[in-house]
C-alpha cells in the first residue's frame, strides 16, 4: 500500500510547499540507503513510490531528474536524459530543454549523441515549442563536432525533424557534402547510412560535382552492412542524374552490379529487398546487371517471395542472346511443386515469346511441350498466354490451335475459358468444327462468370460474320440471352451493341468486330515515368518492396523530386519518351495499370541550356579522376570545421522549396496552364510528347 | 525510423514490446501504413514496427544484429533467453536504438556497460568517460586495453561453393561464396594488413587506371600463376574502404575476438571438389531406377568429410532396394529421399549408388516434379575459388610478435544436380 500513501494530488497553489517538500523527501529516501539495506529494500520502495506518482500524472516529479542531469559520470548524464526525454508530458517536456540546451554541450561525445536525439524527440512531442527556441540551431552547430559519432547522431536528428515538418527546408551545398563525405570512414556503420541518406539533399550544380562525390562515396558499397550498400546505391544512382559524362555513368553502373549480387548472399529478407530494387534500379538504368543473369537463377530451396522476383528480374534481363539459357531454366521451374510459381514461370514463357520476336517460335514450342504434361493448371497458364501470342503475332502460329482445342475438359478458370472462347472466334473460320466447340461452351452460358460470357458472345458474333451459315443459329439465341436474361449490363449492351450492329449493315460489323486490334507489348508492367523517378530517390526503403508510388503506401511520406540544377541531365531523365509508351488497350498487364499518367514536360528552352552545363561543369578526364578523389579527400579533412557552419537546416517560413521542383514534371491531369509556359503547341489540350 | 520492437514466441504470446515513440493520437493505428518487418530465429519472431516509408535495409540489418547480439549475450537468442533476461533485453534496447535510430550494436562495447549490474555514480568517471569514447569513437568495436600473453591471430577461409547443374551435365551456375573469419587475441591496438593472390581485376574499366596501377600490374603478373579473381568484396567496418578502393590493401585495426572480416563472391574458374553422374530413369509408372556416380575432383591427400547425396524420391515411393560401393545408404519416407552417407571421402577416388524404387499406382497420376539432387560436405585446405592468403601484417606500437595461423575449408552451398 506503500506506493497510494505517496501520491499527492496535483498542484493547488497552496499546496506547493508541501509537494516540493514530498519531492525532496522522495528524494532523501531514494539516497537514504544505509549500508545495512543489504537488498536494496527502501530504495526499491522509494523508487515504487516515485513510479506511482508519475502514472498517476503528478508531474512535479520531473525535478527530481536534474539532478542527475549534474552526474559526474557521463553515462549516467545521458541515461537521466534519455529516460526523460521519452516521458511524453507536458511538464517533463518543457522541463527538458532547458536540460538539452546545457548537454548539447557537454564535454562527453556520448552525451552529446544523446542530446541530439532528444531534440528531435522533443520536436515529435512538440513542434511550436521547439521552432520558438533555438534548438534547431544549436543543433546546427553540433555539426561542427569533432567527434563523427556526433556529427552523424545531429544531422540523423535534423533529418528526423525534416521528415515530420513542412515549413523546414534542408540545404547542403558543395563544401558541406564534401565535408560529410571525409568523415564517412570513421563512423559507424549505422552513422554512416545516416550521412549517406543526409547525402540526397545535396543538389549539385555541377556535373564534375557530382562524379567527384561519387566517386569518393563508391567505396562504402563493400560495407557488410546492407543498409550502408543499399543507401550508397541510392546516393549514386541519384547523383547520376546530374552526371553529364556518359562514360563515367557506366563506369558507375559497372560498380552497382556486384553489390546488389552480393547481397544475395544475405538473410533472405535482404535477398528479397535487393531483389525488389534490382527491379526498379533495372528500369532506370538497364545497363546495371546485364551480364548478371545466371545469378537470379532460382535455388530449389529460396523462399517463394525470392522466387517470384527472381522470375520477374529474369524476364526482364531475358534477351536474344540468352534466351535459350532462359527457357531451360524456365522449364525447370514449370516442372516445380508451387502452384503459384509454376503459373508464373508458364506466364513468363508466354511473355517472353512477345518481347524477343526472334525466339518466339522456341518459346511455343515449349509451351506446348507444358501443355502436353497434361497437367490443368499448366494448361490453363498456357491458353492464356498462347491467346497473347496469337494477339501478337497474327496469322503465325495458328496450327498450334489444334493442340489447344484437345484440352478444352480441362479448362475451368474463368481467365483460360475466356482466352479459349477468344481463339475459338477469332480464328472461326480454320476451325473446322468452331460451332460445335462454342455450342459446348455456350451449353452453361447462364453459369459462367461474367467475363466468360462477355467472350462468348464476342465469339458467337465472330463466328457468324464469318461463316454465317454454321453461325446463324447460334448468334439469335446468344443474343436473346445476353439481353433478356442476364443482370449485366456491360453484357447487356454489348449484346444491344452488336444486334443493332449486325442488323443494320453487315460488312460494317464485319470491319468492326474483325479489325486490326493495336498491338500488344509485354513491358506494361514497367513503372510510369514519374514514379520511377520517385522510386529511384527512395531505393532500399520500404515503398520499393510494394513498387508503388510513396504516398499511396505512406500518406503522410514527404514527396520527393529530382531538384531542379543547372546541372541535371534532364535530356536522359525517363519520360514517357525513351520508356515504352503506355496503351490502355493492352491485355497483358497484370496489375491493370490502364490509364498510365503521361508526363509532359515544359518548354525547350531549359534543355536547350543543359548541353553548355556539361561543358562549364568542368568534367575531369578519368585519369585525373583518382587524383582529384584524394585530393578533395585530403583537402575538405583539412578544412576547419568552422566551413560546416554554413550548412544545415533553415526555417524558412513556408512552402520552402515548392517553388522550383514543381518545375519539369507535371501530371497529365494537372491544369494545363501551370505546367508548359514556354510550349506554344498545347493548343488542343492533348498530351504533347516533346 | 523505428517506432518499436517486438519480440514474439510462436504462439504468437508477445515477449517483449518497445515502445519507442509515444502512442499515436489516434487510437486506431492504419495498419495501411504501419508497417511490420519480421525475421524469424530460433523459435522467437523480432517484429519492427515503422510507421513511415522507412530504410527497409536498415530495419533488417538491425534485426539481424539483435539476432547477433542476442547471441553474444546469451550465447542461444531463443524464447527461453528472452524470458530469463527480460531486464537485460530492454536495457540493451534502450541502449542500441535511440528513438527509432540504432546505435552502436557492437557485442564488445556494449558488454562493458550494459551488464545485470547496472551503472553507480560513484564509479570513477574516467572509466565511464572510456566507454562514452569507445561508443562513439572512431574504433568504437575496439577496447583499448586488451592484453594478451601471447599474441595469436587465426584465419579460416570457408567458402560456400554454389552449384547448379542441368539435367545434361552444363553449369548453368557455378559460384563461391567465401567468409573470412578472423579470431585476434593481439594485445594494445594492432594495425593488421591482410593480403590474398586477388588479381586485382574488381575493377577494370577505364577509371581504375590510377598512378600506382603499374606498380600493382606487376605484382599481379607475379602472382598470376595462382591469382583468383574476385567479384565483389564486404568487408567489416573495421576495414579502412578509401584504402582497399585506391591501392587494394585490406587495412584494418581488428576487434577482439572473433568476427567476419570479409565476404567475397567469385564465379571463374571454380574447382568444383564434385563431380556427379546421375542417371535416374523413370521405367513405366511402377518403377524408377537410379545410377549416382560421384567422383571427388581434388588431390588424393586431401580428403572431404560428411559428404551426404539427397537423391529425391517420387511422392508415391513403396519401397527402395539400394546398393553403394562405399558409406551408408538409407531411405528416408517423410523427406522423401535417399541419404547416402560418406563420413570420409579420399580425394580422386569415386563411388557409385545404384538403388531402385517402387512406386504404388495412383489413381491420379501426376507427372514427378524430379527435385534437383542435392550435396553436402565439408573439405579442408582446399578453396574452390583458389584463394589463398597471402600475408597477414600485425603492425603494433610495441612491436610484440604474433603468430598466425590460417585455415581453409571449402563447403558446400546450395550444390546441386538436375537429372
Amino acid at each position: 500500500m506503500a506506493m497510494f500513501l505517496a501520491y499527492i494530488p496535483p498542484d493547488y497553489g497552496l499546496q506547493r510547499m508541501t509537494i516540493q517538500g514530498k519531492v525532496a523527501e522522495l528524494r532523501a529516501e531514494l539516497n537514504s540507503g544505509s549500508k545495512k539495506d543489504k537488498n536494496f529494500t527502501q530504495k526499491k520502495i522509494a523508487l515504487k513510490k516515485i513510479v506511482a506518482n508519475m502514472t498517476m500524472s503528478n508531474n512535479e516529479m520531473v525535478s527530481l531528474f536534474p539532478d542527475d542531469m549534474d552526474d559526474p559520470n557521463p553515462l549516467v548524464r545521458a541515461l537521466a536524459l534519455r529516460t526523460m526525454s521519452y516521458v511524453h508530458v507536458r511538464e517533463f517536456v518543457e522541463a527538458t530543454v532547458p536540460l538539452v540546451k546545457r548537454l548539447l554541450r557537454d564535454a562527453d561525445p556520448y552525451v552529446r549523441k544523446t542530446a541530439a536525439y532528444c531534440v528531435a524527440k522533443l520536436y515529435d512531442h512538440d513542434k511550436l515549442m521547439v521552432e520558438q527556441s533555438d534548438l534547431i540551431d544549436r543543433l546546427n552547430q553540433l555539426l561542427r563536432d569533432d567527434n563523427p559519432t556526433v556529427v552523424a547522431s545531429a544531422l540523423a536528428s535534423l533529418m528526423d525533424i525534416w521528415e515530420r515538418s513542412e515549413t523546414i527546408k534542408l540545404t547542403l551545398d558543395y563544401s558541406n557534402a564534401s565535408k560529410m563525405v571525409a568523415i564517412l570512414p570513421d563512423c559507424s556503420e549505422w552513422g554512416q547510412t545516416y550521412i549517406l541518406e543526409a547525402l540526397m539533399s545535396y543538389v549539385p550544380q555541377e556535373s564534375g560535382e557530382a562524379t567527384l562525390l561519387a566517386e569518393r562515396i563508391a567505396p562504402r558499397l563493400s560495407h557488410s552492412n546492407s543498409a550502408v550498400v543499399l543507401t550508397c546505391i541510392r546516393v549514386i544512382l541519384y547523383l547520376m542524374n546530374y552526371i553529364a559524362d556518359e562514360k563515367q555513368i557506366s563506369a558507375l553502373c559497372r560498380k552497382l552490379s556486384p553489390p546488389l549480387v552480393t547481397l544475395l548472399a544475405k538473410g533472405s529478407e535482404v535477398q528479397y529487398l535487393a531483389l525488389r530494387n534490382a527491379l526498379l534500379i533495372l528500369q532506370r538504368r538497364p545497363d546495371v546487371l546485364r551480364n548478371d543473369i545466371r545469378v537470379f537463377f532460382c535455388k530449389y530451396n529460396d523462399p517463394i517471395y525470392v522466387k517470384v522476383t527472381k522470375l520477374e528480374l529474369i524476364f526482364m534481363l531475358a534477351n536474344e542472346k540468352n534466351i535459350d539459357e532462359v527457357l531451360t531454366e524456365l522449364r525447370e521451374y514449370a516442372t516445380e511443386v508451387d502452384v503459384h510459381f509454376v503459373r508464373k514461370a508458364v506466364r513468363a514463357i508466354g511473355k517472353l515469346a512477345i518481347k524477343i520476336e526472334p525466339a518466339a517460335r522456341r518459346c511455343i514450342n515449349l509451351l506446348l511441350e507444358l501443355v502436353s504434361t497434361k497437367v490443368p493448371y499448366i494448361v490453363q497458364e498456357a491458353t492464356v498466354v498462347i491467346r497473347n501470342i496469337f494477339r501478337k503475332y497474327p496469322n503465325q502460329y495458328e496450327s498450334i490451335i489444334g493442340v489447344l482445342c484437345e484440352h478444352l475438359d480441362s479448362l475451368d478458370e474463368p481467365e483460360a475459358k475466356a482466352a479459349m472462347v477468344w481463339v475459338i472466334g477469332q480464328y472461326a473460320d480454320r476451325i473446322e468444327n468452331s460451332d460445335a466447340l462454342l455450342e459446348d461452351f455456350l451449353y452453361s452460358f447462364a453459369e459462367e462468370p461474367v467475363e466468360v460470357q462477355l467472350a462468348l458472345l464476342t465469339a458467337t458474333v465472330k463466328l457468324f460474320i464469318q461463316r454465317p451459315t454454321k453461325g446463324q443459329d447460334l448468334v439469335p439465341r446468344v443474343l436473346k440471352w445476353a439481353t433478356e436474361e442476364t443482370d449485366n449490363p456491360d453484357l447487356r449492351d454489348r449484346a444491344y451493341m452488336y444486334w443493332r450492329l449486325l442488323s443494320t449493315d453487315v460488312n460494317l460489323a464485319k470491319q468492326i468486330v474483325m479489325g486490326e486490334k493495336p498491338p500488344i507489348t509485354a513491358e506494361s508492367e514497367k513503372l510510369d515515368p514519374q514514379t520511377l523517378e520517385e522510386m529511384c530517390l527512395n531505393v532500399g526503403t520500404l515503398a520499393t518492396i510494394y513498387l508503388k508510388p510513396v504516398q499511396t503506401v505512406f500518406r503522410s511520406a514527404r514527396p520527393r523530386r529530382l531538384a531542379d540544377s543547372p546541372a541535371l541531365q534532364k535530356h536522359s531523365l525517363p519520360t514517357s519518351q525513351n520508356l515504352p509508351t503506355f496503351d490502355a488497350n493492352k491485355s497483358l498487364s497484370m496489375f491493370g495499370m490502364g490509364g498510365q499518367p503521361a508526363v509532359v514536360r515544359p518548354g525547350n528552352n531549359a534543355a536547350a541550356a543543359n548541353p553548355a552545363s556539361g561543358g562549364v561543369a568542368g568534367t575531369p578526364d578519368n585519369e585525373n579522376m583518382a587524383g582529384a578523389v584524394s585530393d578533395a579527400d585530403a583537402y575538405f579533412a583539412g578544412v576547419g570545421s568552422q566551413r560546416m557552419a554554413a550548412m544545415g537546416i533553415h526555417d524558412d517560413g513556408f512552402g520552402g522549396g515548392t517553388g522550383n521542383e514543381a518545375g519539369y514534371v507535371v501530371n497529365q491531369f494537372a491544369p494545363q496552364q501551370v505546367l508548359q509556359p514556354a510550349q506554344g503547341l498545347g493548343s488542343n489540350g492533348d498530351l504533347l510528347m516533346l | 525510423m523505428l517506432s518499436g520492437i517486438l519480440i514474439f514466441n510462436q504462439k504468437g504470446e508477445n515477449l517483449i514490446f518497445r515502445h519507442l515513440e509515444p502512442p499515436s493520437p489516434v487510437a486506431i493505428l492504419t495498419l495501411g501504413s504501419t508497417t511490420f518487418s519480421h525475421v524469424k530465429h530460433e523459435n522467437i519472431y523480432l517484429v519492427a514496427i515503422t510507421k513511415s516509408n522507412a530504410n527497409a535495409a536498415l530495419v533488417f540489418e538491425f534485426l539481424y544484429r539483435l539476432i547477433q547480439l542476442g547471441r553474444g549475450y546469451f550465447a542461444k537468442f531463443d524464447e527461453e533467453a528472452v524470458k530469463n533476461n527480460f531486464v537485460l533485453v530492454y536495457e540493451l534496447l534502450d541502449e542500441i536504438i535511440d528513438f527509432g535510430y540504432p546505435q552502436n550494436t557492437e557485442t564488445d562495447t556494449l558488454k562493458m556497460y550494459i551488464t545485470t549490474e547496472g551503472v553507480k555514480s560513484e564509479r570513477a568517471p574516467e572509466d565511464s568517460a572510456k566507454i562514452t569514447m569507445q561508443a562513439t569513437g572512431a574504433l568504437s568495436w575496439r577496447k583499448a586495453d586488451v592484453k594478451y600473453r601471447k599474441n595469436e591471430a587465426f584465419v579460416d577461409v570457408i567458402e560456400d561453393v554454389n552449384l547448379l547443374m542441368s539435367a545434361t551435365g552444363a553449369v548453368l551456375r557455378a559460384d563461391v561464396t567465401g567468409q573470412i573469419i578472423m579470431r585476434a587475441y593481439l594485445s594494445g591496438t594492432p594495425e593488421c594488413k591482410f593480403g590474398l593472390n586477388d588479381r586485382l581485376l574488381l575493377d577494370h574499366d577505364g577509371l581504375q587506371s590510377l598512378p600506382s596501377g603499374n606498380k600493382l600490374g606487376t605484382k599481379a603478373t607475379k602472382a598470376a600463376a595462382g591469382s583468383v579473381t574476385l567479384e565483389d568484396c564486404q568487408f567489416h567496418q573495421c576495414v579502412k574502404l578509401g584504402k582497399f578502393d585506391s591501392d587494394r590493401i585490406i587495412s584494418f585495426v581488428p576487434p577482439d575476438g572473433e568476427f567476419e572480416l570479409m565476404r567475397y563472391r567469385a564465379t571463374e574458374n571454380v574447382n568444383l571438389p564434385f563431380k556427379v553422374h546421375a542417371i535416374v530413369n523413370e521405367v513405366g509408372k511402377t518403377k524408377v531406377e537410379y545410377s549416382i556416380g560421384l567422383k571427388a575432383n581434388f588431390g588424393s591427400k586431401l580428403f572431404a568429410t560428411n559428404v551426404v547425396v539427397r537423391i529425391p524420391t517420387p511422392l508415391n515411393t513403396a519401397r527402395i532396394t539400394e546398393r553403394c560401393t562405399q558409406g551408408k545408404a538409407k531411405y528416408e519416407p517423410s523427406e522423401n529421399h535417399i541419404v547416402w552417407k560418406i563420413g570420409r571421402f579420399t580425394g580422386q577416388s569415386e563411388f557409385v549408388l545404384s538403388a531402385e524404387a517402387d512406386l504404388t499406382s495412383m489413381t491420379n497420376q501426376k507427372a514427378w516434379s524430379r527435385p534437383p539432387l542435392s550435396l553436402s560436405f565439408s573439405l579442408l585446405m582446399f578453396t574452390s575459388s583458389g584463394l589463398l592468403v597471402r600475408y597477414l601484417k600485425v603492425f603494433e606500437k610495441s612491436n610484440y610478435p604474433s603468430v598466425k595461423w590460417v585455415r581453409y575449408m571449402t563447403r558446400a552451398g546450395s550444390y546441386e544436380i538436375r537429372y
